[in-house]
């Protein structure tokens, strides 16, 4: 079991013919199950061409159809990233994962007014992904780093979330499915989603939660977890030491009127039972020391 | 990015938002030749920094005559500005606005931003005009008003009037603050608004209802389709090594203390800040130079970093994921021969070919001293930093 995607997901990609698109779909095809993973891509100006043997389709609808595809990965460019979700949302594909970064917040307003009522998952945007080890990645971690396990991974940020499955690893813990939900203001699934996911799924043990400066959903799945979650959380909120005001690379990063700290996120999370760290290289040991 | 009070008073003027007549000008003559030009017999003369709280830090004067406007004028234009929002060191002001004076009935607040909880916009409107708002958001939360404006209807005549009214808008001027708060979500959803403010928006003794103040904030990543709006930034109101690190597309924020931290990815980089202050040292800077290291990017890192006169020491700190460790071990001792390097660099490298990454500092014959784990490296780095004092 994981959450999200295992070996039987099957996936399209937008934006495949991209730099970053081909790419990635490339490295993503090569690990664990993708080879019977990666079924469609999409490309309006270039039906009937394949990357990789992927075949390619003008729509995402005529990519479904044609393939079974249900879960969707997009490198479109920001300007077309919001479409492209739209796309992929009206073609009812269940799970859309966008790695593009630097999507208009009010794109994203609109596509994510749109997706009320729909059946639809928005992972994303500005997100490494969702790995699920040893059967499937989509995005743009490194697979190799990852190996299968009990540990459930959800962070705001890529490269803080490999140095968290880095350090699991160090320790020999493998993870259950790792999910980037990315650093905009505006996205699809946030914490709290994926906390419930976990909790639901008999093969993860433990969480560790990576949050950062901004918003409050930190606090919000943290007070979901006092009330509901039935295994231990760990967690750590990068950006103590960050000025306020000051945009820190993500969009989405900023202490706005002295909101969205990391001292009141860790406060929060900590009164809600979830065992915090300060130093973001003890994330592992302080998972470790919390399993039975 | 931000503009400039008089700048967003020209977008409001296109969208139909009230504002007192005004004149942007650049030198003392020139002030007084607006106030000249806008008649009348009282006139504000208003620093344009875009820190907030310029009226308590003395940027903003009433002049009665048109020698008190040269005089207000030439105190305020040159001046070193300090408000809550600039630091001790204050900003210089080089632009003022002068703007006819408004009869001044009673004071309120409008504010419109992206609340990420509905992901919607949210307008906000209080009684409590001229005050620092978030002092009334702590203080008389019941003092502000919200509405999350339906993208797909906008801000519609009842919630608009209905806001107005709460606020205290007496009854012949509702209708026009309808409009005025219709006109507003227009403006901030037509430009690609991050934040807009009126603070105050007023109501005049014959019950006209007008913006005496202007901010915004825009969204970066919407920027390519408002050229309009990028014709208006003002680098002189930006941090000189953010601007220079953002002509190679790194992202960087200056900070005080004296270790350099170039990192890939914005959530290792504020960690990497993190434990630096964990292990008692300070961060001179936040850096993600992003997914791909070139020896290019790098040595412009490294000189943005060292121009910085407080730096003792510089960590870079690397999760190669994609992105190989030789290369970027390549890159930087590249750039650590370009620049010269003269203060202590201490490198750690995690992740796909680390081991090579590794072969290439130690053979480059350079002092760099490697680090095995994050904990290492900011233990090593703080040390270097206070052996450098």
């Amino acid at each position: 079991m994981s959450i999200l995607i295992d070996k039987n997901t099957r996936v399209l990609t937008q934006g495949i013919t991209g730099k970053t698109g081909m790419f990635h779909t490339k490295m993503s095809q090569a690990y664990a199950n993708g080879p019977n993973c990666y079924v469609a891509g999409v490309n309006p100006k270039k039906p009937g061409e394949s990357f990789e043997g992927i075949p390619i389709f003008a729509t995402v609808k005529e990519a479904r159809e044609k393939t079974g595809a249900n879960a969707s990965v997009i490198y479109v460019p920001p300007p077309f990233a919001a479409a492209a979700i739209d796309e992929a949302v009206e073609a009812g594909i269940e799970l859309v994962i966008c790695i593009t970064e630097g999507i208009p917040v009010r794109d994203m307003i609109r596509t994510r007014y749109k997706m009320q009522g729909s059946k639809t998952i928005l992972v994303g945007p500005n997100c490494p992904g969702v790995i699920t080890p040893d059967e499937l990645k989509i995005g743009i971690m490194p697979g190799h780093i990852h190996k299968k396990g009990r540990i459930g991974v959800v962070s705001r940020s890529g490269t803080l979330t490999y140095e968290a499955v880095g350090q699991l690893m160090e320790l020999g813990l493998g993870q259950s499915s790792c999910v980037g939900i990315g650093g905009d203001p505006v996205n699809g699934l946030k914490h709290i989603d994926v906390m419930k996911m976990f909790n639901d799924d008999p093969a993860t043990e433990a969480v560790i939660m990576v949050g950062e400066i901004g918003g409050s959903d930190e606090e919000e799945c943290a007070r979901w977890i006092k009330a509901n979650m039935k295994k231990p959380v760990v967690g750590f909120i990068a950006g103590v030491t960050a000025p306020p005001g000051k945009r820190m690379g993500h969009a989405g990063a900023i202490i706005s009127g002295g909101k969205g700290t990391a001292q009141e996120k860790l406060a929060v999370m900590e009164s809600c039972g979830i065992k915090v760290t300060m130093n973001p290289a003890e994330m592992g040991r302080t998972l470790k020391s919390v399993l039975k | 990015m931000k503009i400039h009070e008089y700048q967003g008073k020209e977008l409001f003027r296109k969208y139909g938002v009230a504002t007192p007549r005004g004149v942007a000008c650049f030198s003392v003559d020139e002030a007084v030749e607006a106030a000249r030009n806008l008649g009348g017999g009282v006139w504000v003369v208003k620093a344009q920094i875009h820190a907030g709280g310029r009226g308590k830090g003395g940027g903003v004067k009433v002049a009665k005559s048109l020698d008190e406007v040269r005089a207000k004028a030439t105190e305020i234009l040159g001046m070193q500005l300090v408000t809550h929002q600039t630091g001790p060191e204050g900003q210089k002001v080089r632009r003022l606005l002068v703007e006819e004076g408004a009869d001044i009935k009673k004071e309120l607040y409008i504010g419109m931003v992206v609340d990420r909880g509905t992901q919607r916009v949210c307008l906000m409107a209080s009684s409590e005009g001229g005050m620092d708002i978030e002092e009334v958001a702590e203080h008389t939360p019941e003092k502000i008003h919200k509405v999350f404006v339906d993208p797909g209807k906008g801000l519609t005549d009842a919630e608009a009037t209905d806001v107005a009214k709460k606020i205290g808008v007496p009854e012949a001027a509702l209708a026009q603050a309808k409009d005025l708060l219709k006109s507003l979500y227009k403006c901030f959803d037509e430009t690609d608004a991050s934040l807009a403010e009126i603070n105050p928006l007023i109501y005049t003794g014959d019950n006209k209802v007008i913006a005496l103040d202007a901010k915004f904030n825009f969204d970066d990543s919407a920027l390519f389709r408002h050229p309009e709006i990028v014709a208006m930034r003002d680098l002189d109101e930006e941090d000189p090594a953010e601007v220079e690190a953002s002509k190679f597309d790194l992202n960087y924020v200056q900070l005080e203390g004296n270790i350099g931290c170039l990192v890939n990815g914005a959530g290792l980089a504020m960690a990497t800040m993190d434990i630096i202050k964990v292990y008692g040292g300070a961060p001179a800077n936040f850096l993600d130079v992003g997914g791909g290291a070139t020896t290019e990017k790098v040595t412009e890192a490294f000189k943005i970093m060292l121009k910085n006169p407080e730096l003792q020491a510089i960590l870079v700190n690397i999760f190669g994921g994609i992105m190989k460790c030789d290369v970027i071990a390549t890159a930087c001792v590249d750039a650590a021969r370009q620049v010269q390097l003269k203060v202590p660099l201490i490198v750690r490298l995690e992740g796909t070919n680390v081991d090579l990454g590794k072969k290439i500092l130690a053979d480059s014959g350079l002092p760099i001293i490697s680090a095995n784990n994050m904990a290492d490296a900011a233990q090593k780095v703080v040390a270097a930093a206070k052996g450098a004092n």
